[in-house]
């Protein structure tokens, strides 16, 4: 076998490695070595995920047997479309993140480095673990890296939040593994492909167990992606760490929405006999719930790190009412927009951050302060990101909602959600242009003494901008990508077909 | 045998869950522990009860399920970790805050407030 053969592992074993590398002293003493160290294992991983990308769709679903063991007993890592198009987001998203780090976030604290690489293994193994109960240790290698980078920097706000965070999870991790006994005890497998297939054949006095532990299932992945109405703890949280872990953070959310569309999209779907889209019923008004809730807090919204993370709530609002729709075309829909929402978020918490350093005491909120020493560039990028996550032309938002809008094909369903859409991004306009009016016009004096942004800070921000117009230009092509990815995911695996692949 | 596991797992689970709903971090932790270790007994029994046999396919008729103690295994490695990083989390919590409310400050009791004047 050659290297390529084990091309699938590598978005896991990377970070690792690099992680582990960094914990030992020569190189945990020096933070210059850890910048450079971290920084080149992010572009690896950015070329590793792209060679997976264009491997995958040269040659269609890669399965890679740990150890050779072939599933249900083996551990299988499966690499879809849909999952290499996400590893790809975590990999650009980590080298934004610790490309603004190493201008100076990463001193606040010990061990930034090393913990942002086993996130990103945890984020990663999440996306391509091909069984339930990896997918629950890999939740908790990126839930246990988050919960110390949360507290980033330390401070009274911090702990506060970071304690009704890692409480929450603890128990959504708890709740989980009970999902996970209930399904092994009816189905006697947790592997993906192989749960799919035996749930048709499930007896009769088995559906009402397997049924509850599904929808147990969705509660904690709902938990993890913010829907409504177990979305409580995010905006403190996201607030209130520092801007390039709230980046990051960014795509977490979107873990738990991407555990959704593979479990309950998939596994329980189309072709589940008597449990088919279990979780339809109840996602679809959740989905419409947090559209609405989320528009709402965005209004009420104080600062902007506050309105971004409230924006991520609608943006995963949006998300499940893609799932629920329940097509490919939807699914594609819901693929181009996870790509473009987390992006433009991740970007605005950047941004987000800088705006905090340059505003002095006034921090990030809707108060009048002393202007910033880099008013016109910041505000430049501000207004970029508004147009994207507005939804308004040329940035990619706009065709990532109007592709949404037209998947809706049922004029029953499209009376609830063009309406919600189109106002969520009315109300984002809104709040949008009152916030970026507060912040950079209403101004008393010049601001001296406030730090000016690292070119290292801007180099990451755009890094970030310039996928929203790539993301148009090069529209066509991702939309194949994400329509692959929708038809992949729908399609499903037996287990038979992935041992076949497997070999 | 299956009764006595499913009152001893059930009854596990609902102290965990009325510890961790009295809104401190104290309780909420040893709530937590609780609920783990519900959590592990429940694993176990997914594979279904089976008592005297070993859980090796080791080709003989009687065997235990052996997944589900991998599982289990892996459970309780996980759920120690994060009682450990729960616990210094509290710790850290309960001095940069001041108390070990879980909002970082007493709710108003108003009958408290009577009590003293």
């Amino acid at each position: 076998m050659s290297l390529f053969d084990h091309l699938v592992i590598f978005p896991v074993l990377i970070p690792f490695f690099v992680a582990v590398a960094l914990l030992f002293p020569s190189l945990n003493n020096s933070l210059a070595k850890q910048r450079v160290l971290t920084i080149a294992a992010n572009i690896l991983m950015v070329v590793v995920a792209f060679v997976l990308l264009l491997k995958v769709k040269d040659q269609g679903i890669q399965v890679y047997a740990l150890g050779d063991w072939s599933a249900p007993f083996g551990i299988v890592l499966m690499a879809d479309a849909f999952s290499v198009l996400m590893v790809c987001l975590s990999a650009i998203l980590g080298l934004a993140v610790t490309m603004y780090a190493s201008a100076g976030e990463d001193k606040n604290g010990a061990f930034f480095h090393p913990l942002i690489m086993f996130q990103l293994m945890g984020i990663n193994g999440a996306f391509l673990t091909g069984d339930a109960f990896n997918l629950f240790v890999f939740f908790e290698v990126l839930l246990i890296a988050s919960y110390s980078l949360m507290m980033h920097g330390g401070g009274k706000q911090r702990i506060q939040a970071n304690i009704h965070y890692v409480f929450l999870n603890l128990i959504g991790s708890a709740l989980f593994l009970f999902a996970l006994g209930t399904l092994y005890g009816t189905l006697g497998t947790l592997n993906f492909a192989d749960m799919a297939d035996k749930i048709p054949l499930l007896s009769r006095n088995e559906l009402l167990i397997t049924k509850s532990g599904a929808l147990l299932l969705l509660a904690v992945f709902g938990l993890k992606a913010a829907m409504l109405p177990l979305h409580f703890w995010l905006p403190k949280a996201y607030a209130s760490t520092s801007a390039p872990v709230a980046a990051l953070f960014a795509i977490m959310t979107k873990v738990g929405v991407y555990s959704i569309w593979r479990v309950h999209g998939v596994i329980f779907g189309d072709q589940a006999g008597e449990l088919a889209n279990i979780a339809l019923p109840w996602l679809w008004p959740i989905a419409l719930l947090t559209i609405a809730i989320g528009a709402i807090s965005v209004l009420a919204s104080q600062s902007l790190r506050v309105l971004c993370s409230n924006l991520v709530i609608v943006s995963v609002g949006t998300l499940l009412v893609t799932i629920s729709l329940n097509t490919v075309q939807a699914s594609t829909a819901g693929i181009y927009y996870l790509l473009h929402s987390t992006v433009a978020c991740a970007a605005m918490f950047l941004l987000a951050g800088l705006i905090q350093q340059q505003r002095g005491k006034a921090e990030d909120r809707f108060v009048t302060a002393r202007s910033m020493p880099q008013a016109s560039i910041l505000g430049f990028i501000f207004a970029l990101l508004a147009i994207g996550l507005i939804g308004m032309p040329p940035l990619s938002g706009f065709v990532g909602k109007a592709l949404i809008l037209q998947s809706v094909t049922k004029a029953s369903q499209a009376i609830w959600i063009w309406p919600l859409i189109l106002g969520a991004g009315l109300i984002t306009l809104i709040a949008l242009s009152r916030a970026g009016t507060s912040l950079f016009w209403r101004t008393t004096g010049e601001n001296t003494s406030a730090l000016k942004g690292h070119p290292m800070q801007y180099l990451a921000i755009g890094l970030l901008v310039a996928i929203l117009p790539l993301m148009v230009i090069f529209g066509g092509a991702v939309s194949n990508y994400a329509q692959l990815a929708a038809e992949q995911l729908n399609a499903g695996l037996s287990l038979q077909q992935l041992n076949e692949v497997a070999k | 045998m299956e009764l006595v596991y499913a009152v001893c797992v059930g009854f596990m689970s609902a102290c965990g869950i009325f510890l961790m709903l009295r809104g401190h971090t104290f309780t909420l932790v040893i709530g937590l522990t609780l609920l783990s270790y519900a959590v592990n007994l429940f694993l176990f029994a997914s594979g279904g009860l089976t008592i005297g046999a070993p859980a090796v396919l080791n080709g003989s008729e009687n065997y235990a399920d052996p997944l589900p103690q991998a599982l289990v295994l892996t459970a309780i490695v996980i759920g120690f970790a994060m009682t450990a990083f729960a616990v210094i989390l509290a710790m850290r919590g309960r001095s940069d805050l001041g108390n070990d409310h879980v909002d970082g400050t007493e709710p108003f009791d108003r009958l408290a407030v009577e009590e003293k004047s």
